[in-house]
């Protein structure tokens, strides 16, 4: 048993398990309230964990073990990096509930069951210690997501679900195999072990391959990124959110929890293809962003290019490029989803998603302008938003790793900032010249609620980001040491050479100060 | 001869108890078929309880011509109790009809002699003669609606190509008999590895694993399958996609291991395309059906091939996780016909279009919700626990080296979850069609929520016990 002396993750998995089989038989204003109290426990739970955690204590913490399935355990732990996104998660889904009070008008018990179901599984992926475990947590995320697309999604709901069902899962199948044949060779399910365990270079390029087709659909990258917009469009607001905000991370996660730590010679030597990959997001995707009608399609390309840094920050092997990638998955999971959030208000208005149905919101709507306009800046990457610290950190590393993938990135910024802008201009701006876009009344308490959490706590990761980076820091750490070995070098260290002992700042932990943002 | 005897012991019950039944048949006629069914569910316990390795006294008996080992006790515990749920779950469907005859019960009861007789074979006659037993009594209940046509044609059209596979195995039946000098598996066993395979040696095992492969219903061998199990009585289609299923992969596996497995390098070839074109026609075939039992057939073909996968395994970790894929496999079939029985529109008569089940979830959510289960399960989709056998079969295949065909099973698994998704997006996506009639059986209600529960997360409890048993039960092989 842990610390605290109850197995708080269990607990955590379980309140919102509970709520939801509860939810299926109880009436439509029960159900509502019952999904907002288990999301809050779970959020006071989430809480409670990061200030019970001790950063610079051991690495997985919270621990429990019980060996309940004979092949493998009901393992669960963490470390910072599943901290954060174990906070993400259970920050997210109060204000999906929130968000579907009113837009969601039938099934509502069964709609509250699946998102509750869907945060237990969440939870579950951060937190598993087994690698079997993890992957049913992984693969489980399936079932709910393809119901809530399915049942509450727009008119092409069907084809959407299916797209995002079985994409994933030819991905994650392939990733079954490869998990089967590391625990034959390892002899251990456990995670912890497995990232101890040098499995031989020439195993690991196929091992890699085949959790990289899992984790790249998931992510997504490009070419394999094309379930996500129809997925994104047709789904419910709330499951936008949920779909930006996490379960894409759980991609990036995969990378940072097994690609890397387990086959670092693997990923040394399949660089290029992901960087080539990543390149190409970032450029592709942000010119299809630029010429979408759609708002919601939008912001799902941009989120593909978002990714994109992510990957280009993990793969570059050096301290800033990872714990900007971090920053960009924690920044992205609370932009985007607000952004989705933001769409969903005006959406639950006029009933269009159509950008060119909007204009000139900025008079009558000016809360909302305010917290869309300050969305937009994060998603672009403005200094003082989450969004800055994370590109910014990410394209540094990059920049170490390679300096073409530095370039071709950066005029992802660019891009980006055109496109949102673009897309601020001609919803907010403009002549208010559409009565029914005249008529549309601003933010209600509970939207102005959700959305100034979330602006809040992008704020404060836009200005300390200490905060977020103070629990991961060792975990990067031990990270970087286990991948050092194969570090491909970069083309850029003139740049780094000011600094008198580079290797000596790799490895106490302290960030270059000016990466850091405001100390 | 006494011990012998001992060793059959379960038969005797129920070959005992099927006469027993067809003599109250006789005089009693058709009002004492509700009796006759719990009687015969009660002899399914008795031979369950006096099963050799049960009672802790396995062995060999007649000369090598029958073996009562933990491997024939695990698999007939199976079908008993597929049997057994079959069985009740056909009182009410039958009653309502008003065909309701007491010949069901006897024929069950001496399919299942036929079925035990099969996994209890240490020789290629009594694996004969068990095979043909269970055919003779399958004919017959395919066709057990006689005024039905569709049922009549099932009955003809799997006895016209059962006698065909009938014929071919009994062809390598006296291939083997005439190459190696014997129809008992062990002497099989040595002749084939005294001196390698010859090739008459090798036609042999190819006719005898396709006649069995016939009864399994394995591609190319599945013929039949969509059509019988469309045109027979849907609880006479749940029992052969259940109890006779798992007798036939036990006995592939045993004839496999004790009589084949010097040659198992020829055999797994056979196996393995067998398996992988099951897995890949059982998806693809499926996908375009409207007819929802004929949409299960696909779906038994299918799963069918990813048992064989853990066969082609040829180890003991392999032979333990077909055990355990047919365990969880006969549950999630038997479920899922359970809740296709209960689909009858208001006036009673039953439907079978998977049309007909759209929006179930709003007319009949508790009915809906465990059909879901059942299909994700069958797509193997984890959380639920028809993840955990497609698990170990792939798992058995990578340790026995065989990695690139737990790949692409596991691929061609994706094809397969397209299907069963259908029926979930016609049930939980789609506009209610006509509501059914209710149904107010209580027992088969009961039947499902126990599979249900048994598929959900909760199996997962069950896996040190049936892995343990499955375990114990292969390594008798080996």
């Amino acid at each position: 048993m842990n610390a605290l002396g109850f197995p708080i993750l269990s607990l955590m998995l379980l309140v919102p398990l509970v709520a939801a089989g509860v939810c299926l038989f109880v009436s439509n204003n029960t159900a509502r309230w019952l999904a907002l109290g288990a999301t809050l426990v779970d959020l006071a739970l989430g809480i409670f964990l990061w200030g019970a955690y001790d950063i610079g204590g051991p690495q997985w913490q919270f621990v429990e073990n019980a060996p309940l399935f004979g092949r493998f355990s009901w393992a669960l732990g963490i470390d910072g990096i599943a901290l954060m996104l174990i906070m993400l998660s259970v920050f997210l889904m109060p204000i999906c509930i929130a968000a579907s009070w009113s837009s969601i008008e039938h099934r509502i018990p069964e709609y509250m069951a699946a998102f509750l179901l869907m945060e237990t599984l969440m939870i579950g992926v951060f937190a598993a210690q087994d690698i079997f475990l993890f992957y049913i947590f992984f693969e489980a995320g399936l079932i709910p997501m393809y119901l809530i697309i399915g049942i509450w999604g727009g008119a092409e709901r069907i084809y959407a679900s299916y797209k995002f069902f079985l994409y994933t899962l030819l991905g994650s199948v392939l990733m079954l195999v490869a998990m089967l044949w590391m625990v034959n060779f390892a002899g251990t399910t456990s995670i912890p072990v497995l990232l101890q365990t040098d499995f031989p270079p020439e195993a690991q390029t196929l091992l890699w391959l085949a959790f990289f087709a899992s984790f790249a659909v998931k992510l997504p990258m490009w070419p394999v990124h094309t379930w996500l917009p129809d997925a994104h469009v047709q789904a419910p607001t709330a499951g936008s959110v949920i779909l930006a905000g996490v379960l894409l991370k759980l991609g990036g996660y995969g990378f940072i929890r097994f690609s890397l730590p387990m086959f670092p010679e693997a990923s040394a030597e399949l660089f290029w293809l992901v960087m080539g990959l990543s390149m190409v997001a970032i450029v592709y995707t942000s010119l299809v962003a630029l010429v979408q009608r759609d708002m919601k399609k939008l912001i799902a390309y941009s989120s593909v290019a978002h990714m994109a840094f992510v990957t280009i920050g993990l793969f570059a092997f050096n301290r800033q490029g990872i714990e900007g990638a971090l920053i960009v998955m924690l920044s992205h999971g609370l932009v985007s989803g607000a952004l989705f959030l933001c769409v969903g208000v005006i959406y639950d208005r006029l009933h269009t998603r159509e950008i060119d149905r909007y204009g000139g919101l900025s008079d009558n709507m000016p809360a909302y302008a305010v917290l869309f306009l300050l969305f937009t800046m994060a998603s672009v990457g403005l200094p003082g938003t989450g969004g800055f610290v994370g590109e910014f950190l990410s394209l540094l590393g990059a920049y170490r790793a390679n300096s073409w993938v530095a370039f071709v990135a950066t005029t992802g910024i660019i891009l980006g900032a055109a496109y949102m802008l673009y897309l601020y201009w001609r919803v907010a701006y403009g002549k208010l010249d559409k009565p029914d876009v005249a008529a549309m009344p601003d933010l209600n308490k509970r939207e102005l609620a959700m959305l100034t959490f979330i602006a809040a706590v992008v704020l404060w990761m836009g200005v300390y980001p200490e905060s977020f980076l103070a629990p991961m820091r060792n975990d990067v750490g031990t990270l970087l040491a286990r991948i050092e070995r194969a570090n491909p070098g970069g083309d850029a260290r003139i740049a780094m050479s000011a600094s008198p002992k580079p290797a000596a700042v790799e490895h106490d932990g302290n960030v270059p100060k000016a990466a850091e943002g405001g100390h | 001869m006494g011990e012998s005897l001992f060793f059959t012991l379960p038969e005797i019950v129920l070959t005992l108890g099927s006469l027993f039944l067809l003599m109250l048949a006789a005089f009693m006629g058709d009002r004492v078929s509700r009796l006759a069914t719990w009687l015969a569910v009660g002899f399914f316990v008795i031979a369950a309880l006096v099963t050799p390795e049960i009672i802790g006294r396995g062995g060999v008996g007649f000369d090598g011509l029958y073996i009562a080992d933990s491997f024939a006790a695990f698999s007939k515990i199976l079908i008993y109790i597929a049997a057994a749920a079959a069985l009740v779950a056909a009182t009410s469907w039958f009653a309502r009809d008003g065909t309701f005859r007491t010949e069901y019960p006897v024929l069950i009861l001496l399919s299942a002699v036929g079925m035990g007789m099969m996994v209890s074979a240490g020789d290629l006659l009594t694996l004969y003669v068990g095979l043909e037993l269970l055919s003779l009594s399958s004919y017959v209940l395919a066709s057990f609606q006689r005024r039905d046509v569709r049922s009549a044609e099932a009955g003809l059209k799997y006895f016209v190509l059962g006698a065909l596979a009938s014929g071919i195995l009994l062809y390598g039946i006296s291939l083997l008999y005439g190459f190696t000098g014997s129809t008992l598996f062990g002497q099989i066993n040595l002749a084939l590895g005294r001196d390698g395979v010859s090739t008459g040696e090798l036609f042999g095992i190819v006719f005898v694993l396709a006649g069995i492969a016939f009864k399994v219903s394995a591609v190319p061998f599945h013929m039949w399958t969509p059509d019988v199990y469309e045109g027979a009585p849907t609880p006479v289609t749940a029992y052969f996609a259940s109890a006779p299923k798992v007798a036939a992969m036990c006995l592939m596996a045993r004839v496999a291991i004790e009589g084949m497995g010097p040659a198992t390098f020829e055999w797994r070839q056979i196996v393995i395309f067998s398996a992988l074109a099951s897995t890949i026609l059982g998806g693809v075939a499926a996908i375009n059906q409207r007819n929802i039992k004929r949409l299960l057939a696909y779906s038994s073909i299918n799963n069918v091939g990813f048992a064989l996968i853990g066969l082609a395994a040829a180890t003991r970790e392999g032979i333990a996780s077909v055990l355990f894929y047919m365990a969880v496999y006969v549950v999630m079939t038997i479920g899922s016909f359970l809740c296709v029985l209960r689909m009858r529109d208001e006036t009673g008569r039953p439907v079978e279009t998977i049309a007909s089940l759209s929006g179930l979830s709003r007319t009949r959510p508790g009915l809906a919700a465990a059909l879901a289960m059942f299909m994700f399960s069958l797509a193997g989709i984890p959380p639920l626990f028809g993840f955990w056998p497609k698990f170990l079969v792939f798992n058995a295949a990578v340790e026995a080296d065989l990695t690139w065909l737990a790949a692409v099973g596991i691929a061609t698994s994706v094809i397969g979850a397209y299907y069963y998704l259908k029926i979930i997006k016609t049930m939980y996506f789609d506009e209610p069609a006509p509501a059914f009639e209710p149904s107010r059986d209580r027992i088969e209600g009961v039947l499902i929520v126990l599979a249900a529960l048994f598929i959900s997360p909760l199996g997962y409890f069950s896996i040190p016990y049936i892995d343990a048993a499955a375990q114990n039960a292969a390594g008798a092989l080996f």
